[in-house]
């Protein structure tokens, strides 16, 4: 092996087996309807292409979760965040919001970050329900570890959930005070924040995983922005 | 008195502003008014600006003083009218009465709120500092809670279903789609808000039984009304909108102390006062601005209001009456479900909103061939009611 594929070998990090998370289906307010699934490092391209507008949103900072995110994808894309996992949701095929995070240990579920890419119709409520799903049923974990960089963020995790905090430890992305999602508040919030129908229709399944459709940049700030014409 | 007429109308998407402050977003809507009716270089006598809690929003008072100045229309007198979220009905009163009086020929009137400095609950918590301090507000009182109980009443007696508070909110997100001014541009459906499994997260319970697409939003927004004397339309360049009636009624400040909690007594009363100054009744309207700061409140305040019987705003609805294209189309803005609920701002873009009907300027929305046009600010939960009825004149 070349020197420089034995260093490499040195800076990937040894990969977890992961079980998958199932696709699902769940119908927005608008009646479309939104796929669930996972996403493959293969992907990080062009999930890419939609996070970096973002970066140039200061509103309800989408520029720190922007940027974070990205980098997040391109170190899971290039092998250096062990145990990362992605998913999204996808109305159509085009690209509505992503979640994401990585097993920290077996035992504990690190979340990262939700971008809602389409705003309002709590597409980041049902994606981040997605992800603790993924932790506590899929990977089987015990808790969650989730901190907050908004107060959007705060009021849909921390408050809705009713989340434990923490104290005297550090969440992986550093800063505030960060706070458990444990089963028992797990299977206490389930009901009213956590949905979704199994198996999606194998057309809807389809339609989502021949395309990832991205929204051009002023499309994407657009949405974020809710930018409207007046007079 | 003299009838009065409104020359000019402004007003800015309702949404969120973040880099301009509360007067420079009550600016925008006050030029629009001002250019609209021409008025050139002739001098506002008056200001009246519709705001409810700027103080508390901003860490801004005498809000008409700085926005006097900033429009350069010093020395023109200016008040600030506060009366909860019937501020900018208010505001117009103190207009039209200002006019009528013969005291000013030129009256601007703004209303405008900047709600989003702040974050939900804290907007929640200064909507309810209007309850009763005593009686409603230290146990835990807010407008969505009184709405909730109201609603659940008017089930009881009237018979309206949680599907029929669904058909208002789809009814004015259309409606709001049509509207470039509106907070809220999605189209919703019943399966999403409503029938689906997956609605309980879409469409939470915020204050049973009312969900989170029964509420309106929290915006900021603004719009303006030039008035001036009917007589001197001809010198501006706009048709002839009068407002031909004004009413205005108070109730029980708390709730709880009404004989029949889902009679809005003030509702009435204030509609029957508009109605009887301008010798119309309500089935000359050709259209309605109500104020449905709750679904709920569209259906009640359709009946209160004398366009329907009681315990049928339900069934008019449900039989498409109140939608643009209907005998009697409610709220063709988006309401303030999706046009937007900016507190101050909401009274004077109704009126803002029937004008361009009754002119025939209201774009993809206008209602054909409008003539007389009604609105509804309702303060308080239903304590403080201002109600207009606007026609157009050859």
């Amino acid at each position: 092996m070349p020197m420089d594929m034995e260093l490499e070998a040195l800076l990937r990090p040894p990969a977890s087996q992961m079980p998958t998370y199932p696709p699902k289906w769940i119908t927005l307010a608008t009646g479309a309807k939104m796929v669930v699934r996972q996403l493959e490092r293969g992907d990080v391209p062009t999930l890419l292409n939609a996070v970096r507008p973002t970066m140039k949103v200061a509103r309800d900072y989408y520029d720190i979760v922007g940027a974070r995110l990205y980098a997040e994808l391109l170190g899971w894309y290039r092998y250096r965040v062990k145990d990362h996992y992605c998913l999204a949701g996808q109305v159509n095929g085009a690209l509505v919001g992503i979640v994401n995070g990585r097993m920290y240990t077996p035992e504990i579920g690190m979340s990262y970050h939700t971008l809602a890419i389409d705003r309002g119709l709590r597409v980041g409520a049902h994606l981040f329900a997605a992800k603790m799903e993924y932790h506590l049923e899929y990977l089987g974990q015990e808790e969650v570890w989730i901190t907050a960089e908004s107060p959007i963020g705060f009021r849909r995790w921390m408050i809705e959930y009713g989340l434990e905090l923490k104290e005297g430890m550090q969440h992986e992305l550093g800063g505030a005070s960060f706070y458990s999602l444990t089963k028992a508040i797990w299977h206490e919030a389930k009901p009213r924040l956590c949905v979704g129908s199994r198996p999606v229709p194998r057309e809807l399944l389809a339609k989502a995983e021949l395309e990832i459709r991205v929204a051009d940049e002023g499309h994407i700030l657009d949405k974020i922005l809710g930018v409207k014409g007046g007079d | 008195m003299r009838k009065v007429a409104i020359v000019g109308v402004g007003m800015i998407p309702f949404g969120r502003y973040e880099s301009e402050s509360l007067v420079e977003m009550l600016a925008m809507p006050a030029l629009r008014a001002m250019d609209d009716a021409g008025i050139g270089d002739r001098a506002v006598d008056a200001l009246y600006v519709g705001n409810m809690a700027a103080g508390m929003f901003n860490h801004q008072s005498a809000v008409a003083s700085a926005l006097a100045d900033y429009l350069a229309l010093l020395p023109a007198a200016a008040d600030t009218i506060e009366n909860g979220p019937a501020s900018g009905g208010s505001a117009i009163k103190n207009g039209l009465l200002a006019v009528a009086s013969g005291y000013y020929d030129l009256v601007l009137v703004v209303g405008g709120e900047k709600m989003r400095d702040v974050i939900g609950p804290r907007a929640t918590d200064t909507v309810a500092t209007m309850t009763h301090p005593t009686a409603e507000y230290i146990y835990g009182v807010t407008l969505p809670s009184l709405a909730g109980m109201f609603t659940r009443l008017y089930m009881e007696k009237y018979g309206v279903t949680e599907r029929h508070l669904a058909q208002v909110a789809i009814k004015n997100h259309n409606n709001g789609l049509l509207n470039p001014y509106a907070h809220i541009h999605a189209s919703i459906t019943q399966e999403g808000i409503l029938d689906s499994p997956h609605s309980v997260v879409n469409s939470p319970i915020v204050s049973d039984p009312l969900r989170l697409y029964d509420c309106c939003p929290v915006s900021d927004g603004a719009a303006a009304l030039l008035l001036c004397p009917a007589e001197m339309v001809a010198e501006f360049k706009k048709p002839k909108v009068v407002i031909a009636g004004f009413g205005q009624a108070t109730d029980t400040q708390t709730v709880q102390e009404r004989e029949d909690p889902t009679d809005l007594k003030a509702v009435r009363l204030a509609a029957q006062q508009a109605f009887a100054m301008a010798k119309q009744t309500p089935r000359d309207v050709d259209l309605a601005e109500l104020h449905d700061a709750f679904t709920i409140l569209e259906i009640a305040e359709s009946e209160h209001a004398g366009f329907f019987k009681k315990g049928e705003g339900a069934r008019a609805l449900e039989e498409g009456r109140t939608r643009i294209g209907g005998d009697l189309p409610i709220n063709p803005s988006g309401g303030l479900k999706a046009r937007g609920h900016a507190l101050g701002g909401t009274g004077v873009a109704q009126v803002a909103e029937l004008v361009w009907h009754l002119r025939g300027e209201a774009g993809q929305r206008q209602v054909k061939g409008a003539e007389v046009g009604f609105s509804l600010n309702f303060g308080g939960f239903g304590n403080n009611v201002t109600a207009f009825v606007l026609r157009r004149e050859a």
